[in-house]
């Protein structure tokens, strides 16, 4: 059972456009502060989370109410989740719903036992630096709590429209672009895989990556339609004309084609791709999808490694998981499938999140700080400006850094 | 009584003493060291001016001293600089030869360098040295001077060694204020490998590490040009520091302690032993033992020479520097530091002697004076090179004024 939830104004409207024919069996929830889109959402489930204070007109663009209301509201946001294999997340960051429910919607899920994937919008950089400030906020929240964190930066989309683009027009296509990959992701998950992508090499791939992982998914038909693909992947502006591929790290390649997708084809697509980007490990799943008929259609996401970007959170690290060690190993083409999972397997993972969830919770608690123990004095040299080599600052005794007892 | 030109003075504003030394350029060039001036400075940290007052009269103190050794009057200098802010790179400068002969003039060469020059440094920092590497011309490499030669594709590397403006104007500005002249100001480490190596040691490849108070500074030489420059602000201060933490005795008693028992290795003799600081009065303070003291030191200078070695390592120049290592500045007193610093650096090391310069003998023993004699070396370079193109324009208005009087 996959669950998809819409967050905040936008994620409910994204909702909206993916309650379709094609995600049918997923069980759709709107959640919002505000009364008015969500009385117009299509959703089967919908939530209102309000509180007095705020007289049903939402968040004010505050994240803090947001997550204040929806801390308030966790058991309801917990029942919702309830049933669940799979969770996905849509979302614009940079506003009070989406920004503030849901880190929180995330931590609500993972405790029922699910997966949980995250698609989320950054505003645009004309939104002002206040909304850029609560999306980054938020997205670092995002991915300290659920399994992977998929983003969309609204500014790319810059490269797609041109001048006489219309407002309505811009957020069309960045909600067209998302529902791209969501398709993509759904499409890798329900249909029958030729060579299956499970979904922990997903969550694998975009946990701890850059902010910015990009993806583009596109689409051709006909006898040429393995180099047409390819062809137009690396003209995809979203990938930089390909630059993207090259600089990432891990890409994850997902094709679909009718019944006659043959071998070849996917030879000569995967040859293309992983000659673009020789330095990232490569994943990759063909899925078979009976509508598409003579059509062949490729999801690429990319993403790109950032240590500074991995900042979590909570500072948990106690989630080593199995996922994460399969792809540490760099330089592997593709991936065996992985093991399907046990019933026991399953208790132990949903008993190792939940209680990663509990600890997440309480860690977000105040803490008294901690002053060092030993304060250093620095001497002669206590009020010049420091020396600071990698981080050491040098100015202090090297026995003391390096720890060598006088006795 | 002398000519100004001939006298040619170096100034080094130290962290642990203010130093001029007073050379006397013979008119074949060769540098004669005729007076020597230093006073203790009291106002430098890390060999920037944090006391710029108390600098000021550290430094008259030493001009003082150094005009009356020398028996002349110093109206310029030649300012040594050093500093944590200062750093280098190599740079590569492109410039097409447009002329229509494709002969490659002095102006193509002066053009080239500024397009060397012209990198992006941040607005705050200035260049102190471009030094020029290798020309090449359409791409042959190796070219020394490419004045004269055919080409349409004249290229250069250059060492760059920037600073920031501000700190490197306080130092130039306090000189000023004392009615002294800066010739030019030069990156210390630059000078001290001026004063020890000999152009074959160049040409062979070799590290020069300054050890000073504030910081070492250190050069590499590689194909009779400098590849790369350095600044460390850790110097014999931070030794000294380290002393007075570790073993609770107040600086100056940690500075005493380290000239009369310090070392670089931890000798096998002074196991156990002790030694006991007393006050004026001759009673008995404090007990301290002499291994600690010399461990404390050792580890300290054993991590100055690991951060040299990374950064060449980085660099990649480790190995090519087959002339080995020599050290200079006060740091270089430690004794067995050449032994400390050997299976560190994996090269031969020795202590720097101040070559191709006569004089005082008393001056070119000390390696604390090293960069001093370099500041005046680099300027009888400089000096030279004026003298060339000032003599061949007095010899044009001397025949002008010839012809005018017949």
């Amino acid at each position: 059972m996959i669950k998809i939830f819409g967050v905040g104004s936008a994620g409910v409207s994204l909702l909206d456009a993916l309650n379709g024919e094609e995600f049918a069996g997923a069980g759709f929830v709107a959640i919002n502060t505000d009364a008015s889109p969500l009385a117009a959402s299509s959703a089967t489930v919908k939530i209102h989370l309000e509180t007095k204070l705020m007289r049903g007109l939402g968040t004010g663009g505050d994240p803090e109410r947001g997550r204040a209301i929806a801390e308030e509201q966790f058991s309801t946001l917990k029942t919702a989740s309830e049933g669940a294999d799979v969770v996905l997340i849509v979302a614009g960051l940079g506003g009070g719903a989406g920004s503030g429910i849901s880190p929180v919607l995330a931590r609500a899920a993972k405790e029922t036992g699910a997966l949980v994937l995250v698609f989320a919008t950054l505003p645009f950089l004309c939104e002002g630096n206040r909304r850029q400030q609560q999306a980054q906020q938020s997205l670092e929240q995002l991915k300290s709590v659920a399994d992977g964190v998929v983003c969309l930066t609204n500014q790319k989309v810059f490269k797609l429209i041109d001048e006489n683009t219309s407002v309505l027009d811009t957020f069309r296509i960045t909600g067209g672009l998302l529902i791209e990959g969501i398709r993509g992701v759904w499409q890798l998950l329900t249909r029958p895989g030729l060579i299956q992508i499970h979904f922990d090499d997903l969550c694998a791939l975009v946990r701890d990556r850059h902010s910015e992982s990009v993806f583009a998914s596109v689409e051709a038909a006909g006898a040429g339609r393995s180099r047409e693909v390819v062809e137009k992947l690396l003209a995809h502006p979203l990938l930089d004309e390909g630059r993207a591929l090259a600089e990432s790290d891990a890409v994850l390649v997902s094709l679909v084609g009718g019944k006659d997708l043959t071998m070849a084809e996917v030879n000569r697509v995967m040859e293309q791709i992983s000659r673009q980007c020789e330095r990232a490990e490569i994943i990759m799943g063909a899925v078979m999808d009976a509508t598409l008929k003579n059509r062949l259609s490729v999801t690429v996401i990319a993403a790109r490694h950032n240590p500074v970007a991995k900042t979590e959170m909570t500072g948990d690290s106690s989630e080593p998981s199995a996922a994460r060690g399969a792809t540490s190993r760099s330089g592997v083409r593709s991936i065996p499938p992985a093991p399907s999972f046990t019933a026991e397997q399953r208790e132990q993972m949903v008993a190792r999140h939940s209680s990663g969830g509990r600890s997440r919770r309480n860690s977000s608690k105040m803490l008294q700080a901690q002053l060092p123990l030993a304060i250093v004095s620095k001497g002669r040299f206590d009020k010049s400006e420091p020396t600071i080599h990698k981080g050491e600052d040098l100015d202090i005794p090297t026995y003391i850094r390096r720890g060598v007892a006088l006795n | 009584m002398f000519d100004d030109a001939n006298i040619i003075v170096g100034l080094e504003i130290g962290t642990s003493k203010v130093c001029a030394v007073v050379g006397e350029q013979s008119a074949d060039g060769a540098l004669n060291i005729i007076g020597l001036g230093q006073s203790r400075s009291r106002g430098v940290r890390k060999g920037e001016i944090a006391d710029a007052p108390m600098v000021e009269e550290d430094v008259r103190n030493a001009i003082v001293e150094a005009e009356q050794m020398a028996d002349v009057e110093i109206r310029n200098v030649y300012l040594g600089v050093t500093g944590a802010h200062i750093r280098g790179f190599n740079n590569r400068g492109v410039h097409p030869v447009v002329s229509a002969d494709r002969e490659i003039s002095d102006d193509d060469v002066q053009d080239v360098v500024k397009n060397a020059k012209a990198i992006n440094l941040p607005n705050e920092n200035t260049v102190v040295h471009a030094i020029r590497q290798h020309f090449f011309v359409d791409g042959q490499d190796g070219v020394t001077n490419p004045v004269g030669m055919l080409g349409s594709r004249l290229e250069v590397d250059v060492h760059v060694v920037h600073g920031h403006t501000n700190r490197l104007q306080n130092a130039i500005r306090l000189v000023k204020g004392l009615q002294l002249e800066v010739d030019e100001i030069v990156f210390n480490g630059l000078a001290s490998s001026l004063a020890l190596l000999s152009g074959e040691q160049k040409e062979l490849g070799a590290l020069v590490i300054d050890i000073g108070g504030g910081t070492t500074d250190y050069v590499v030489y590689s194909d009779g040009v400098i590849k790369h420059t350095g600044v460390l602000a850790i110097g014999g201060d931070h030794v000294s520091n380290d002393l007075a933490y570790g073993l609770k005795v107040p600086l100056s008693r940690a500075e005493k302690l380290k000239l009369e028992h310090g070392s670089a290795l931890v000798d096998d003799a002074v196991k156990g032993r002790t030694v006991t600081i007393t006050n004026e009065l001759g009673l008995p303070l404090k007990t301290i033992n002499v291994e600690h003291l010399q461990r404390i030191m050792s580890l300290r200078l054993e991590e100055m020479f690991q951060l040299i070695t990374q950064d060449l390592e980085q660099a990649g120049l480790a190995d090519y520097l087959r002339a080995g290592v020599f050290l200079c500045g006060g740091g270089a007193r430690v004794p067995q530091i050449t032994k400390l610093a050997e299976p560190i650096l994996q090269m031969p090391v020795s202590l720097g002697q101040t070559n191709s310069v006569s004089g005082l003998k008393s001056a070119l023993d000390q390696p604390e004076f090293v960069t001093a004699i370099g500041l005046a070396r680099f300027g009888s370079f400089k000096n030279r090179k004026r003298e060339n193109k000032t003599s061949f324009t007095r010899g044009i208005k001397s025949t002008i004024t010839s012809i005018l009087r017949r």
